[in-house]
């Protein structure tokens, strides 16, 4: 089968579907810490603890939807802490990000290694089904791709536009674009600033962790180490790519995610020809390509990697 | 103006107020008040106090002791929300405008609950073209910051307060970035807003305009009051002396003898990107003059000092520095070429704020061989050199290793002077030499100015202050959107001409405005 | 709450700061310990033990920080300059394939010459592979975090490639493993019966040659001037791109030194697993060193003294040897907290 008979099968497009459904959270949950100011390079970690946290949940007894919450809850702790030191105490935000995902993966590799001392293969779980929608499903080609996917992906799906109304038609999404652009307006309106910030980090941080939870609790049934593997750093790539907007956001994802579909597919075709090895770094030669058209222009929130501080002129 | 609309009690109560920033008493037992109805100025030089006692009514800032009462209740301190929620409103000298946004999410930003699902676009809509009639500041509510002149943006930082109903309106140096007249369009709105029953505190350091806004003047000096004064019951003199409390040196000027020309520009046109592209200028900068640049910031100042400073190549026209075309910007060409430059942002161009006094100081000549050999950095004769420099020029720091960052305002323009000033330069290009500075340093730096002219050197001045280049220039020239006026000699240099040269009229040689 | 600087912080507290910072976070870390149902003091007991307790733990310690100082100096210098490199993973498995290529038997010399030959090789090669996401930055404002870290995965996947495909060692009975070094590429060991080698001098020596070099010299000037305050730099005339170039060079030529240092010394041959993260904990030695390569000496031996113990603590103790990973980390945000609060007070407003 080649190349162009891929992109129009099904099984193509609902890869594509589920693979960009981590990206989506993880993007945008970045997307909304950058627009507040604040650079969270802390995905990649976050990304991996909620995966682990998740999955440890369900193993543990709990049922797969409390498990989101738990995911969420844990992201969102990361969040504040990431915030307390950047907001708060002002340390360089580069930093703090690395130390958190340096701190929230070996917490999730210790956590997972002493619940489980001795297992050599990871145990599995019985994670989401994919649940298809009635009647929606049944539309040609669109239905299977789009609406027979879990129920984290319909999440992702909603999310999208429920993210865009709360950015551009809430006064908080308002507050926090303004505070990425110029903290003093916010502060000077009567607004906290770094209460603000710190919401919008934890919220952001609390969306990456439901991310990586999508792995393990609704694709791969298992938590193994270095299952992020880059996509919390693709996601930090895809926001400078998507201008800091949910839509080209929403775009970016799924173009990736197509990209990384095919990639597979190719791998999986191509037989003798072109190492694997080769295939699997295309994702991450293709971000950096990304980077690469788009930075020259990139408009960064203004206020970006600067700490406020209060008082201060 | 105000004696009819002034109701019995005071609306503010300021008892007491003092603030320390580490070892620098920024406010010591303020005590005063504000009625109802009045333009109350607060005046001072540089460094006085006023924008943080300001900044403490607004709830930017915490006092350390003293309280304050607005319309007999006590205000909560530190918090902006409290201050706004009272009914008090501040303009800031730089405004708190997100650039990326439009006017009314500007306006907008923080005046609903952040807990609403919605924003109501419309209502907000119809009060912000109410007010903008009503007091005169026209805007455009649907167009971006960003895309809006210095005067408009400060219309919507009034408006903001408008917004909110605010019943005392503090504006700090808000005729700072404005012409003159443009001041006076903000001196009738302000005058509209009395009569419609605010009151207004207006921080200034400029004498002339106090007198022609405000009622009363409470005059600071080193944070604390030196007088409080009527305006129609005082003079300028009494006035200055208070803010000053001693007189000052006058300066030595003497005659510009011009002799041969360092830099000359012709026809250079820069274009950067949408704005503060400069067209067609043409320039003569010769040793032994000061040449000055009035205008409003925001019309290309800074492309032509950059330009001039070595840091920006002219996308057209021609540069000679010292006889030879220069074709490509080198700030390192310059320098060794005996420019001088005097940045406009003394704290993020000026000066590396984590090194150290030395350090600052070679740092545009630390490869000569008198500091480093080999790529050996000669600690011994870079500190001799900065402890002479600090003698001769005045820079009070704590000790060596201290970082530059600490430095007060005024020792830093003193360690950048000393920086440029040193090697005796055939060109100094000076940026707002003395923002920001006290009354003292100014005058230093004023006279380090004139000395360099007197020595040969070319000296070039851009300023907003027209008293600062009335008082330094030979002659000038003003700017308006990227275009430079024709010189004008100091002497036939007349202040209401060049305020409307610097809105864009121009005058005709019989001096009327076009 | 605000923050307000301080005035004269004595040079005493300065120099206690990473002490300070290593007994906050080996106190939360204890939380960990507890809860995976351990006994806190004997299970640092034991990890002080496996790291500095006897002889033959001091050697693998020692061992064990040779990359360490090598990939935290690579850290500090870039960082010094504000260039982000978070990359040094993947620089010090370029230079591990620089001498592999260079140092199986392509190229012979006598030791004095083959050992610092392949030094220079890695050197090169590390240097340029950061120098590329430095160019990109410099010239077409790519952020270099997420370049570095993402060429990071490129690199490992393609030693991947060559140690399963070409540079497969077919005496290695099956295993992916690349040819070994020729005896003459080799790091001698000085210390027998124990895996201490000669890379541990040339670590410290590189220490002590980047220090003198950001505090003495003119290039040393130019990139902490371009680290502090770019604009400024670039105002006063430095030549601010080729410092960061420089900078860049000399970075990831570092960081290639661990490759160097693993592979020439510690193992003899190229693996996929020749590092376990010396690149990414480098970045905690850094931070913990305060920027200073005299001090990365020091950080490197306590984090290399961590790893080492917490290996033999989790074989005495039956604790999942992550532990160490979780310290690293703290240990790094807590320098964070630990520099700030000594620069800054906080204040209750």
């Amino acid at each position: 089968m080649d190349i162009i008979e891929l992109i129009f099968t099904v099984g193509f497009w609902t890869a594509a579907v589920r693979m960009a459904t981590p990206l989506i959270f993880g993007t945008l949950g970045e997307l909304i810490c950058e627009r507040a100011g604040v650079l969270n390079l802390g995905i990649e970690g976050i990304m991996t603890f909620g995966a682990m946290i998740a999955w440890m949940w369900v193993y543990q007894g709990g049922d797969l939807y409390s498990a989101i919450l738990v995911a969420a809850i844990a992201g969102a702790i990361f969040g504040v802490l990431h915030s307390g030191l950047t907001v708060y105490l002002g340390v360089s935000q580069h930093v703090s990000g690395i130390g958190i995902t340096l701190l929230a993966s070996s917490a999730s590799y210790f956590i997972f290694r002493v619940m489980l001392p001795n297992v050599t293969t990871p145990p599995k779980i019985e994670s989401f089904e994919p649940l298809a929608i009635p009647f929606l499903s049944g539309i040609p080609f669109i239905g299977p791709v789009l609406f027979e996917q879990t129920i984290i992906t319909y999440f992702a799906f909603v999310l999208i536009p429920m993210f865009s109304y709360l950015l551009y038609r809430t006064p908080f999404g308002l507050a926090v674009r303004m505070v990425g652009e110029n903290p003093m307006a916010v502060e000077a309106q009567g607004i906290d600033v770094l209460m603000l910030r710190t919401v919008a980090v934890a919220f952001g941080s609390a969306l990456m962790a439901i991310g990586g939870a999508f792995l393990t609790i609704s694709v791969f049934d298992a938590f193994y180490f270095g299952m992020i593997n880059g996509r919390g750093w693709i996601c930090v790539a895809l926001v400078i790519f998507a201008s800091w907007k949910p839509g080209k956001a929403f775009l970016g994802t799924i173009l990736f995610a197509g990209f990384d579909a095919l990639q597979i597919r190719i791998q999986q075709e191509s037989g003798i020809g072109i190492p694997y090895q080769f295939f699997l770094m295309l994702p991450y030669l293709l971000s950096i390509a990304a980077l690469i058209l788009i930075s020259r222009k990139a408009a960064y929130p203004k206020a970006l990697l600067v700490p406020f501080r209060k008082g201060e002129r | 103006m105000s004696g009819a609309n002034a109701i019995a009690g005071p609306v503010l109560e300021i008892r007491g107020i003092s603030k320390r920033f580490g070892a620098l008493q920024a406010n010591r037992d303020l005590t005063f008040s504000l009625d109802r109805g009045e333009v109350l100025a607060l005046l001072g030089e540089n460094g006085a106090g006023k924008t943080t006692l300001m900044n403490i009514l607004f709830g930017h800032y915490v006092p350390d002791a003293g309280e304050i009462y607005f319309q007999g209740k006590r205000l909560p301190q530190g918090s902006p929300a409290a201050s706004l929620g009272l009914g008090i409103g501040m303009v800031h000298q730089h405004f708190t405008l997100g650039e990326n946004l439009s006017v009314l999410e500007n306006v907008l930003l923080g005046t609903e609950s952040l807990f609403r699902l919605s924003q109501d676009n419309k209502t907000a809509r119809d009060k912000l073209i109410t007010l903008s009639e009503r007091f005169g500041l026209r805007v455009d509510p649907d167009r971006l910051v960003a895309e809006l002149s210095v005067g408009e943006r400060q219309r919507v930082e009034i408006l903001k307060a408008l917004y909110r109903d605010v019943e005392v309106l503090i504006l700090d140096e808000p005729t700072a970035v404005l012409t003159p007249q443009e001041s006076v369009q903000l001196f009738s709105a302000l005058r509209n807003m009395v009569a419609q029953g605010m009151s207004i505190i207006f921080i200034s350091h400029k004498l002339a305009e106090t007198f022609e806004i405000a009622d009363r003047v409470v005059v600071l000096r080193r944070g604390e009051i030196a007088g409080v004064f009527d305006t129609e019951a005082t003079s300028e003199g009494a006035l200055a002396h208070a803010m000053v409390g001693r007189d000052l040196p006058k300066l030595d000027r003497r005659p510009a003898k011009p002799a041969e020309a360092i830099m000359t520009l012709r026809s250079v046109s820069v274009r950067l990107a949408e704005e503060n592209n400069l067209h067609d200028i043409s320039l003569e900068l010769k040793a032994g003059e000061v040449v000055g640049i009035a205008g409003v910031s925001g019309n290309g100042q800074r492309t032509l000092t950059d330009l001039l400073g070595g840091n920006l190549t002219a996308t057209s026209g021609e540069l000679v520095l010292e006889g030879r075309l220069i074709t490509k910007a080198s700030p390192r060409e310059f320098i060794e070429a005996g420019v001088a430059r005097i940045p406009e942002d003394r704290h993020e161009v000026g000066i590396v704020g984590e090194m150290s006094i030395p350090e600052n100081l070679i740092i545009e000549s630390y490869r000569d061989s008198e500091f480093q050999r080999g790529g050996w950095m000669r600690g011994r004769q870079i500190a001799q050199y900065a402890k002479s420099l600090c003698d001769t020029f005045d820079i009070r720091g704590s000790g060596e290793a201290q970082q530059a960052k600490e430095l007060s305002g005024g020792n830093i323009q003193k360690l950048i002077l000393a920086r440029v000033l040193n090697k005796r330069p055939r060109l100094i290009i000076a940026s707002q030499p003395t923002r920001g500075l006290d009354v003292g340093a100014q005058s230093q730096v004023h006279q380090r100015l004139l000395d360099a002219k007197q020595s040969g050197a070319a000296v070039f001045i851009v300023s907003e202050d027209l008293e600062e280049l009335f008082a330094l220039c030979d002659r000038l020239h003003v700017m308006f959107e990227g275009r430079l006026s024709e010189s004008i000699p100091i002497e036939q240099a007349n202040i209401d001409d060049i305020g409307l040269m610097m809105t864009g009229k121009v005058i005709r040689s019989s001096g009327r405005a076009a | 709450m605000r923050l307000e600087r301080r005035q004269g912080v004595p040079i005493a507290v300065r120099l206690a700061l990473p002490l300070i910072a290593i007994a906050v976070a080996l106190a939360l870390c204890s939380f960990f310990l507890l809860w995976a149902g351990t006994n806190v003091g004997q299970a640092y007991l034991s990890l002080a033990k496996g790291a500095f307790g006897s002889r033959f733990a001091l050697t693998e310690t020692l061992t064990r920080a040779t990359p360490l100082i090598f990939t935290g100096l690579a850290a500090a210098v870039a960082f010094r300059a504000k260039l982000w490199n978070i990359g040094a993973e993947g620089q010090l498995y370029v230079g591990a394939m620089a001498i592999t290529f260079f140092g199986t038997g392509l190229v012979s010399l006598p030791p004095v010459l083959m050992v610092p030959f392949l030094f220079f090789v890695a050197i090169v090669a590390g240097g340029l592979l950061l120098l590329i996401s430095t160019v990109l930055k410099t010239w077409l404002r790519v952020d270099e975090v997420v370049t570095t870290l993402l060429l990071n995965f490129v690199v490992l996947l393609f030693v991947d490639y060559l140690l399963f495909g070409p540079w497969k060692d077919p005496m290695a009975l099956g295993w992916p493993q690349a040819a070994r070094i020729i005896e003459e590429g080799r790091l001698a060991g000085i210390v027998p019966r124990s895996r201490l080698h000669t890379g541990v001098l040339f670590a410290l020596g590189a220490a002590c040659l980047v220090w003198i070099l950001m505090r003495y010299t003119r290039w040393g000037f130019e990139i902490r001037a371009v680290g502090h305050n770019i604009k400024a730099a670039h105002f006063s005339g430095i030549p601010v791109k080729w410092a960061v170039m420089r900078t860049a060079l000399l970075s990831g030529g570092l960081a290639a030194c661990a490759g160097v240092t693993e592979v020439a010394g510690t193992k003899g041959y190229l693996t996929v697993d020749i590092s376990p993260g010396f690149g990414y904990t480098g970045i905690a030695v850094a931070m913990l060193a305060g920027l200073n390569p005299l001090g990365v000496i020091g950080a490197a031996i306590f984090f290399a003294g961590i790893y080492n113990g917490a290996d033999s603590m989790s074989r005495a103790m039956n604790v999942s040897n992550y532990i160490a990973d979780v310290i690293t980390a703290t240990a790094l945000l807590s320098m964070l907290v630990c520099s700030l609060l000594v620069q800054y007070r906080l204040r209750r407003d």
